[in-house]
């Protein structure tokens, strides 16, 4: 509730915002869109780190995961700033396909748009759509509880409860084998995402061939990473 | 060889169009696909339709005129050539092909494949140029030493024809190939860089008022562009735009 | 006296134009806003002429039938744009260019535009730079020059193989921003269709919008023509599709005379014809020639062979190779001028040399270029004793960075891959010297009417060098025309904005507005392009590289009679009132068809050999030239201007006889 509240206000905000000021522009509104998106790209690291030490150490990883869940800077200042980021990231997706469907009012009657660009380049939108579905269950899954047992319920607190509750979330197969789909389109997300928030940045030089580079093996690794602890702790059960 | 042609009729602005269905007979390989659409309208007239109106003049692939979709590519199926330079060897005997005008709200059609490519002209009078007289005594041509490679790299980004096939092709409609390599051209020479601010902020303002839409680095622009003109001139668009932005 | 009066001023050659500017009336700034200029046309001469007279304050309408002034035909122009800055420090001066530019056009310009254009060249190289031109460069920094058409130094500034492009396009932005500045209206698909004199002056045009066919009425106080050439009355050339010679025929046809119109310029490195359907012909640089060695199979049964598919060229020896052109001129070879290279081929092909299945080819070789890189580039790499190979792949790399585009461009068109197969070429229309006569201050003979770049006649004289064509344009539209449109603008600035709602303007609309309207009615049976071919083929055949007494009198009879059929059988689907291709082609057509006519009497008038125009009655019949051109300085050292009396046949010829005071004329040789 709280949160299509929120988001139903942000995307007037939006709206408002993306016609005047630094985001009436064009560019401006895609630079903004990379700076969302590397800051995302950043946050799948940290979440990937943390999520890979359940892998190797069950205490680690609940310390970790403690820490993550009950440091203010994290928890007050950290969280809401992600939470901006990406929603920031989907509603100005949403915003640039409207805008961008509206720059061409008759199709072509025959267009082999797969001759000149990748189908990945052509489809962030859908892409990006089944992210924010997976990351509706996810918060169904973890987040939601997470703020329950803390700030509605305020339920005792344990150090050691995150470990359970994780594995607990991959014992249904059914439940694997969305996450699993959701990172392959993560994957195929982030392998034109990852270069064309650069491209947006305006980089221009030599580095320019090693961060696509980079890019490609990062789209690949870090869902893979994902679907790896997912299906890790289902056949750990 | 043997064609169905389906292409795109529409009589005005304001009419509304259709695809209509001919057939041409005895295309020799050789011909070019202008030549082909000329022996369409030599039979269109003998049969007392109106042949099909389509942009094209220099028919060698330098003045930018001449536009179409054809088979769902803008410029056909060849790559590196405008319209113009298609050739009918790249089609088979009995092939159907569809022959549509370049697509965008920017660019909206005024008779069957014209399309209206002001948008473009627009965009080059708010910031397309180095104010500059003619007195006769400007500063004397090698007054300034240009590196070779600047100057190649401009040029590079100056063969731009002004077609519009990176607009027709680009998923959004965007004009970013096209003006990127417009501020291109003048941000790497020296000449370029007393104005480079105003230039490209006034550039992409009439862009974006123009009605193209957001660059998404799909990189289809690249792949059609007759001119090869990279995306390289987009990301230093970008850069430039930034800058002088941030400039204030 | 002639009617003419060149107003060449008097003094020096050198110091004509420096005076001239001294002493001519000049229009206040104040008063240069009251001033109203149409310009038609918008390639390089046009685009820069509107351009820089909007600078100067006045106010400018131009007009242009693309949709965009970036593509008037001058963006095609490839090799590049000559300037006497001698960069290169070989012996290059305003002189000597001047030199080479009337001693090329064979004695048949006048000497004070000449001299004149060649002291702006510089300016030209100056201004361009500052626009943001990317000429090529040194690794220096500097400019770099290359030689071209076979003169002596290189003076020639280029941007890859695109010069025209890139000077176009810097014009083009000099316009948009007096476009943008409000200084330049910017009539696009807008075709000129009559112009209208009030008074004995051009004072406005009648133009037709092509997107709704409305026929709007435009006044100024003075007119410039800028529309280019007329090569398109052969139907195929070079030119642009649209290239026409309307605006023109429709001011020679109020009173402005034609000069020259038989001097056209058939460019010897095209892309031959491959069938009937062909609509226009594709050039490639000349540029080439530098490298490429020009031949055909000695041997008949050889060429029949090729063209059966049976031999390929590269199986052809040595020892069984026809260089005609190093045979015949040893001293230039294969560097000949454009008229002599084009006459060679035909020449070649006409005795049954020709080796494609139309019978109109040569060879353009790359194979000895190609070895001799390689060899280079392997010892530069330090390797002494290459292979076969390694020499080919070299030296096809130092071709590729030379001609690298105009190689792929050959290669889309023609589907073989120059490289290892000799290129087929054959001359094709290109540029037309002759033009609207002006005088010097490029005013033609109507008042207030002025005429420039390839459309006038002034600077090329019977044949042009290579990459003069763009200095013109730009001289006389950055340069020139500024000058000395003041000059007589000066006693309009209390003249006030010309009234549209005039007799004079009523009657020039319903003359263009009848002929349209003749042309969605008539009844017809044939297309333009019907006409249009055949008279192209009969330009072609008679009126073409060789010209004969004989054939050109048949020519005239032919295109006169073509010309009463296209009255009566034309059919032009659509309407007036609405985008209609066929009507534009339609009105161009017509012209064509008288101008071929006055162009094919000028040539048979012109009994002489000179430049571009070749006839056969006028060859050297003894002696090392026997069977070259022979021009005839004694009986034709002039202009020939003609005005126009109703039919091309009634045409009336003035001439203005052409004084050389500071060269002496010689015979062309390059033997």
């Amino acid at each position: 509730m709280v949160v299509i509240l929120l988001k139903r206000n942000f995307v007037r905000f939006l709206r408002i915002f993306s016609t005047m000021g630094i985001l009436s522009s064009s560019i401006a509104r895609k630079v903004a869109m990379a700076l969302s998106a590397l800051f995302l790209v950043f946050f799948l690291i940290i979440h990937l780190t943390v999520n890979v030490l359940s892998v190797f150490s069950e205490e680690v990883y609940n310390t970790a995961s403690h820490f993550m869940g009950t440091n203010p800077l994290i928890q007050f200042a950290m969280q809401p700033v992600l939470f901006f980021g990406v929603v920031f990231h989907f509603v100005m997706g949403f915003i640039l396909e409207i805008k961008n469907r509206g720059a061409r009012q008759i199709n072509y009657v025959k267009n082999k748009a797969g001759e000149s660009s990748s189908w990945m380049s052509r489809n962030m939108l859908y892409s990006g759509l089944v992210i924010l579905a997976f990351l509706v269950l996810h918060f169904i899954d973890f987040w939601f509880p997470e703020i329950n047992h803390k700030y509605i319920a305020v339920l005792p607190e344990d150090p050691t409860r995150y470990f359970e509750e994780l594995q607990v979330k991959f014992i249904s197969p059914y439940r694997v084998v969305a996450y699993v789909l959701a990172f392959v389109f993560l994957a195929l997300h982030l392998l034109h995402g990852f270069q064309s928030s650069f491209q947006s940045m305006g980089m221009n030089n030599k580095y320019t061939k090693s961060v696509k580079n980079f890019g490609k093996i990062y789209a690949i690794i870090i869902p893979l990473g994902f679907i790896f602890i997912a299906l890790f702790h289902y056949f750990n059960q | 060889m043997n064609l169905t042609l389906k292409i795109w009729r529409q009589k005005g602005p304001q009419a509304k169009g259709k695809i209509v269905k001919y057939k041409v007979a005895d295309i020799s390989e050789h011909m070019s696909f202008l030549e082909m659409m000329d022996v369409l309208n030599e039979q269109l007239i003998y049969s007392g339709d109106e042949p099909v109106a389509f942009d094209h003049d220099c028919r060698e692939g330098i003045c930018g005129m001449c536009s179409l979709y054809i088979n769902g590519e803008a410029h056909g199926p060849d790559k590196g050539v405008a319209t113009c330079q298609l050739h009918m060897r790249k089609f088979k005997d009995g092939d159907t092909i569809y022959v549509e005008p370049f697509r965008a709200k920017a660019f909206p059609v005024i008779k069957d494949l014209v399309v209206d490519r002001m948008a473009f002209e627009r965009i080059q009078q708010a910031g397309g140029f180095i104010s500059v007289n003619t007195s006769g005594n400007t500063q004397d041509a090698n007054a300034i030493p240009i590196s070779k490679h600047a100057a190649d790299e401009a040029m590079d980004s100056a063969t731009c024809i002004g077609c519009g096939a990176c607009v027709a092709s680009c998923k959004n409609s965007s004009a970013m190939l096209f003006v990127g390599a417009k501020v291109s051209q003048y941000t790497l020479l020296p000449q370029g860089q007393v104005e480079a601010s105003d230039r490209v902020i006034n550039m992409v303002t009439q862009m974006d008022l123009e009605g193209f839409g957001n660059c998404t680095n799909t990189g289809a622009c690249e792949i059609v562009c007759p001119k090869g003109i990279s995306l390289q001139n987009i990301a230093r668009l970008n850069s430039e735009f930034l800058k002088a932005s941030l400039k204030g | 006296m002639s009617v003419l009066d060149s107003k060449v001023p008097q003094g020096h050659l050198k110091d004509k134009w420096t005076t001239y500017k001294d002493k001519i009336n000049l229009v206040n700034p104040a008063n240069k806003r009251l001033i109203d200029i149409i310009v038609v046309g918008t390639g390089l001469a046009g685009g820069s002429a509107a351009a820089t007279l909007a600078e100067l304050g006045y106010n400018i309408k131009s007009f242009c039938f693309q949709d965009s002034p970036r593509r008037a035909h001058s963006i095609a122009a490839q090799g590049g744009i000559n300037a006497s800055k001698n960069y290169q420090g070989d012996g290059d001066s305003d002189y000597r260019l001047f030199y080479d530019t009337l001693k090329g056009g064979d004695y048949r310009s006048r000497e004070a535009n000449v001299y004149r254009l060649a002291e702006v060249s510089g300016n030209i190289i100056d201004q361009c730079v500052a626009q943001g031109v990317p000429f090529a460069r040194e690794y220096g920094g500097l400019l770099d020059n290359r030689s071209f058409g076979g003169v002596q130094v290189s003076r020639t500034f280029y941007a890859k193989g695109q010069t025209g492009q890139q000077l176009l396009l810097g014009a083009y932005s000099a316009m948009n921003r007096q476009i943008a500045r409000g200084k330049i209206e910017m009539f696009n698909r807008h075709e000129m269709l009559d112009i209208v004199k009030v008074d004995g002056k051009a004072r406005g045009i009648i133009a037709r919008n092509l997107i709704t066919g409305e026929l709007e009425r435009h006044s100024a106080h003075a007119v410039v023509i800028a529309s280019g050439g007329y090569g398109n009355v052969y139907f195929l050339s070079t030119n642009a599709m649209g290239s026409n010679a309307t605006a023109a025929w429709k001011i020679h046809k109020k009173g402005a005379f034609f000069a020259n119109p038989c001097f056209t310029q058939i460019h010897p490195t095209c892309i031959p014809r491959s069938g009937d359907y062909q609509s226009k012909l594709t050039l490639m640089s000349e540029s080439l020639r530098n490298d490429g060695r020009i031949w055909v199979p000695k041997n008949l049964d050889d060429v029949v062979a090729i063209r059966e598919g049976k031999l390929k060229p590269t199986q052809i020896s040595e020892e069984n190779r026809d260089y005609y052109l190093e045979r015949r001129y040893p001293a230039f070879g294969n560097l000949v001028p454009r008229d002599v290279a084009s006459r060679a081929a035909k020449e070649r092909c006409d005795a049954g040399y020709g080796v494609n299945t139309t019978g109109e080819a040569v060879y353009l070789d790359f194979k000895s270029a190609i070895e001799r890189f390689g060899k280079i580039e392997a010892k530069i790499q330090g390797d002494t004793n290459p292979s076969e190979e390694k020499i080919a792949k070299l030296g096809e790399g130092v071709i590729k960075e030379k001609y690298g585009n105009l190689f792929q461009m050959y290669e889309k068109i023609v589907d073989i891959n120059p490289y290892k197969t000799p290129m087929m070429i054959y001359p094709a229309t290109h540029y037309t010297m002759g033009g609207i006569w002006v005088d010097y201050n490029l005013m033609t003979t109507v008042p207030g009417l002025y005429c420039i770049g390839e459309a006038n006649f002034s600077d090329h004289g019977a044949n042009r060098l290579g990459a003069s064509a763009l200095m013109q344009g730009l001289a006389d539209g950055y340069f020139v025309l500024p000058y000395t449109i003041g000059d007589y603008l000066s006693d309009d600035i209390r003249t006030g904005k010309i009234a549209t709602d005039t007799p004079d303007f009523d009657e020039a609309e319903k003359n263009v507005k009848d002929k349209i309207d003749f042309f969605v009615n008539n009844s017809g049976n044939k297309s333009v392009d019907h006409f249009h071919k055949r008279l192209g083929k009969i330009m072609w055949d008679k009126v073409g590289m060789a010209r004969n007494e004989k054939d050109l009198k048949d020519a005239i009879i032919k295109i006169k009679a073509i010309r009463e059929e296209f009255w009566k059988d034309i059919i032009v689907p659509g309407d007036s009132n609405e985008m209609n291709l066929e009507l534009e082609k339609a009105g161009r057509v017509a012209d064509f068809l008288e101008l071929g006519e006055l162009f094919a009497k000028d040539a048979l008038e012109r009994n002489e050999s000179c430049g571009g125009h070749f006839r056969e009655e006028s060859v050297e019949l003894f002696g090392e030239q026997k069977g070259e051109a022979k021009r005839d300085d004694e009986n034709y050292k002039y202009v020939a201007a003609w005005e126009y009396k109703g039919e091309p046949s009634d045409a009336v010829l003035h001439k203005e006889e052409l004084e050389f005071k500071d060269i002496e004329l010689k015979q062309r040789s390059y033997k």
